[in-house]
């Protein structure tokens, strides 16, 4: 790497500081800490750490996909990270100081706007890690709103969710965690209404589920709000393009992995924790806020806000520890959002919805395998496989494709279901090329 | 002042998909969206020009010096960009079976091997997206370590820490213990005695400490530490001012988070995203998060399953793209140079500290690490923090983290870093001293400031009042 300074300048800052040898900085160290030894690989300049590096890249054997489960592939327009690299955007910190940052502050607030319109909610925060951990911060608002420490959980929830939840509350927080089952794919509403019957803070609805089949949001959004709940709504949010919007059946939260919004899949990360709630609720959401002010001469202006609840502010009383967020990819999701529009992200949702219906359709014909589920479904759902899924898989990927998630994995009894999606991605000759291969099992 | 892109609405299209169907009677009415979002309307052009516009409204490490104390806005060579953007890294879907993503697997792994080489803690994890998150991650090792000692439930906090770490102590279920530093802004040791004890579960230290001074007892206090039966955290934010000339494990670190986006260089993005990679020492390794990558000689794979693991701290294996540049990062140093970050950082800082003494001193009079904490003189006692920050955007140079750390009245947190040369510290020198000598003369101009960027003083109180948080 480079040295910003040459040698002699070196020393001549080294004078000015009034020593002669740049170790006398370190005398507060104690001296056997200065033995250390550092055993790295030698050193690469620019052009042998691109050419390794992109020999690593090589090993990767990336294969025609058709697995979902929380992070979905989707056509990029090359304008979005045009854009977003530009080194103003890509170079900046945190908007701290606002008038050297209203092109980030409006672009959050931009970014906030637009997913309240996808969302039809009240209030967005300008990013959270993930979908899971958005997640895991709503359900601890909801028990502080609430004063209960008891959340009911959808069956349906994405095991990877669930997974995170576990960890956040074992032992920290104490919130009790409870399962409402699923009966063919959906919700079981029996089962919703009679967990209902002790107090919860919330329950959190999956729609989609990790199954693909679409919820029964608007009934169980009664239910949950008539027993005194808050109802939590983890969506999809290219679905939006057209299915219903957690604003629309009265979410008082609604969290997403934003990531299919103009993001790469990057092997799961960095994703985008998209956070909405009702306004009422604004002081229990963690994270950054920006809104609209003026300054001195009237303009209008950003800046960030409520700052109140954040920890450089509060600390160990803060609503979350978050400080870093997942700016550049809110800021990939918005410009993904104003290129498409409402048209746009209509069509793209559209065209997941008719390919998954073509494949579902297909694959059904295939002697042995057969759709598990006889519940409406957005862009995934599951395949009963003749074999275990996870062999499925195997074979599949060695002529190229990956052919979705083995439900094995979450549990033992689903080995033989297979987890397939499908985006705007894949043509008719990818559908063809799959259902083939399918028939060669 | 640009117009929202939603102002700039005129019913055009940015993408227009071909051969849609209106197929959405496939599903019931009820599950179908009743009205269209309220997004902008413009095409492609427009998009383009509008966040190009944005764009330029702000400073970035690109455009101009940004010494923000404890945020590390070093240089980050734009190869790297390129490198974690290659499609076969871009275009993995995280459950792509391990035989078809060896390539990343194995940067996974080679990476932590670097990691351990420069910290000599034995096991990392690269699952948490941030260093608060690593944080977070650290304190909920410390809480299933002692599991079985229930009266642990306290972690040590001293008054110079960043706000995440009692924000994260408490967020995993601990009573925060705050304590005050000593006369030279660092760890007191004998208050540290009084509060440490059969309740102490974790010491969380920031090495060097937000004062920018090296806590001159590590060796003593990880000694007291570890003698309560509590476990050492390093909040590695800090790493710039120690990477390549000590290692944490010597200083008795148990666990420690790197903020890759800060010392491992990867750009802030605007506040992020960035990746906060946790180690520990032996014997801990088996509580990390799930989704670290094992070797055996020949195929590199995913834990997924482990009976002790804490479980998953966020969805698959962490923030990969940041991981890709910090890995790339650090293969452009060999054992000898990497010491230099560290020698480079460390000399700016002082170099800054020392030609403003007499203009704006250093709170802790002495040698400082990567950053110099100054203040207010006494006999300015009308000139603020504040005011400075602001002029100095005038002046073209992003202001310094300004009232933290908490202990220093008029706080002034400069960090250049180690990539800012001579020249760029010396106008900034300059315009600090020019700062000084306005304020002599005129303060209402300063109280005012900024008075060349597009946006002036902003009442921030409205903001707050009426909050306006979307179109």
């Amino acid at each position: 790497m480079f040295d910003a300074s040459s040698k002699e300048t070196k020393a001549a800052m080294l004078k000015e500081i009034g020593i002669e040898n740049i170790e006398e900085l370190f005398k507060d160290i104690p001296s056997n800490l200065k033995q250390a030894k550092f055993n790295l690989p030698a050193a690469l300049d620019e052009q042998d750490l691109t050419k390794y590096i992109k020999a690593l890249a090589a090993k990767n054997k990336p294969l025609l996909n058709f697995a979902g489960a929380g992070i979905y592939e989707h056509f990029i327009p090359a304008a979005v990270n045009a854009l977003s690299t530009r080194g103003e955007f890509l170079t900046a910190y945190t908007p701290y100081q606002a008038q050297a940052s209203q092109g980030t502050l409006q672009a959050i607030y931009e970014y906030q706007s637009s997913i309240c319109a996808l969302f039809d909610m009240e209030v967005s925060n300008a990013s959270h890690y993930d979908g899971a951990t958005a997640l895991a911060e709503s359900v601890y608002a909801a028990c502080q709103i609430k004063g209960i420490n008891k959340v009911l959980i959808s069956a349906g929830l994405n095991p990877q969710y669930k997974q995170v939840l576990k960890t956040y509350f074992n032992g920290t927080r104490e919130i009790k965690f409870e399962e409402v089952s699923l009966k063919e794919g959906t919700l079981d509403l029996q089962d919703l209404k009679n967990k209902l019957q002790t107090p919860s803070a919330a329950f959190v609805l999956a729609t989609p589920n990790f199954f693909g089949c679409l919820e029964e949001s608007e009934e169980i959004s009664k239910l949950v709000h008539v027993n005194n709940a808050l109802l939590i709504s983890v969506v999809n949010p290219i679905s939006l393009g057209i299915l219903e919007t957690p604003g629309s059946y009265d979410s008082d939260f609604a969290v997403a992995e934003g990531q299919c919004l103009g993001n790469a899949m990057n092997f799961g990360g960095p994703g985008l924790g998209i956070f909405t709630c009702k306004k009422q609720y604004v002081r229990y959401m963690p994270g950054r806020l920006c809104g609209i002010t003026k300054d001195d001469k009237g303009n209008r202006c950003f800046v960030l806000t409520l700052q109140a609840r954040e920890q450089h502010i509060r600390r160990e009383r803060a609503a979350s520890n978050i400080c870093s967020n997942q700016a550049l990819c809110a800021l990939n999701a918005l410009i993904y959002l104003s290129l498409l529009g409402p048209k746009g992200l209509k069509e793209v949702a559209l065209l997941n919805l008719e390919k998954a219906h073509n494949l579902a359709k297909e694959i059904s014909q295939v002697k042995g395998f057969s759709l598990a589920y006889q519940k409406p479904f957005f862009n995934e759902f599951v395949v009963n496989c003749p074999i275990p899924a996870k062999q499925v898989i195997n074979k599949l990927a060695k002529k190229g494709i990956l052919a979705g998630v083995d439900l094995g994995q979450v549990d033992k009894s689903l080995k033989n279901s297979l987890l397939v999606c499908i985006t705007e991605t894949k043509t008719q000759a990818d559908i063809e090329r799959f259902i083939s291969c399918l028939r060669g099992i | 002042m640009e117009k929202l892109i939603i102002e700039k609405s005129n019913g055009a299209r940015g993408v227009i998909f071909n051969g849609v169907k209106d197929v959405s009677s496939l599903l019931d009415k009820k599950h179908l969206r009743k009205q269209e979002p309220n997004l902008p309307q413009v095409s492609e052009f427009d998009v383009v020009r509008h966040f190009t516009n944005l764009s330029r409204l702000n400073f970035c490490l690109d455009t101009h010096f940004y010494p923000l104390g404890s945020c590390t806005m070093k240089y980050n060579p734009k190869s790297y960009d390129v490198l974690c953007s290659l499609e076969n890294f871009s275009c993995l879907h995280p459950l792509t079976p391990a035989t078809n993503a060896q390539g990343t697997l194995e940067l996974i792994y080679k990476f932590e091997e670097l990691l351990k080489g420069i910290t000599g803690l034995s096991s990392w994890t690269l699952q948490p997206s941030a260093g608060a998150h690593g944080e977070f991650t650290g304190a909920l090792i410390a809480k299933t370590y002692h599991k079985k000692d229930k009266n642990r439930t306290e972690i040590i906090v001293p008054d110079t820490a960043h706000g995440t770490n009692p924000a994260t102590a408490a967020m995993c279920g601990f009573k925060v213990v705050n304590i005050k530093s000593n006369a030279h802004g660092r760890v007191d040791l004998e208050e540290l005695k009084k509060v440490l004890g059969p309740k102490t579960a974790m010491v969380m230290l920031t090495l060097p400490n937000t004062a920018g001074l090296f806590e001159r007892d590590i060796l003593e206090i990880s000694k007291l530490v570890h003698a309560a039966g509590a476990l050492l955290y390093m909040d590695g934010a800090n790493l710039n001012a120690l990477i390549g000339l000590v290692k944490p494990v010597d200083m008795g670190v148990d666990i420690m988070h790197i903020n890759l986006h800060k010392t491992l260089a990867a750009p802030h993005g605007g506040g992020g995203p960035g990746a906060g990679a946790v180690g520990v020492r032996k014997g801990l390794e088996e509580l990390l998060p799930l989704g670290r990558v094992l070797f055996d000689g020949q195929k590199y794979t995913l834990l997924t399953k482990s009976k002790k693991s804490i479980g998953q701290v966020k969805s698959f294996w962490g923030n990969i793209a940041i991981v890709i540049r910090a890995y790339a990062y650090l293969r452009q140093f060999d054992g000898k140079t990497l010491g230099n970050i560290a020698r480079n950082a460390v000399l700016n800082a002082n170099y800054v500290r020392v030609k403003l003494k007499n203009y704006f001193p250093a709170f802790f009079d002495e040698v400082c690490m990567h950053e110099c904490v100054l203040t207010i003189a006494k006999d300015m006692p009308n000139l603020k923090a504040l005011y400075v920050a602001k002029r100095l955007l005038d002046l073209g140079y992003h202001a310094p983290t300004i009232y933290f750390p908490l202990i220093v009245p008029q706080a002034l947190m400069v960090e250049p870093t180690e990539t800012e040369s001579k020249q760029t510290l010396d106008g900034f020198i300059e315009a600090m001293k020019q700062i000084f000598e306005e304020a002599k003369k005129d303060i209402s101009m300063l109280e005012h400031a900024p008075h060349k960027t597009e946006i002036g003083v902003i009442d921030e109180v409205l903001a707050a009042r009426e909050p306006n948080l979307k179109w």
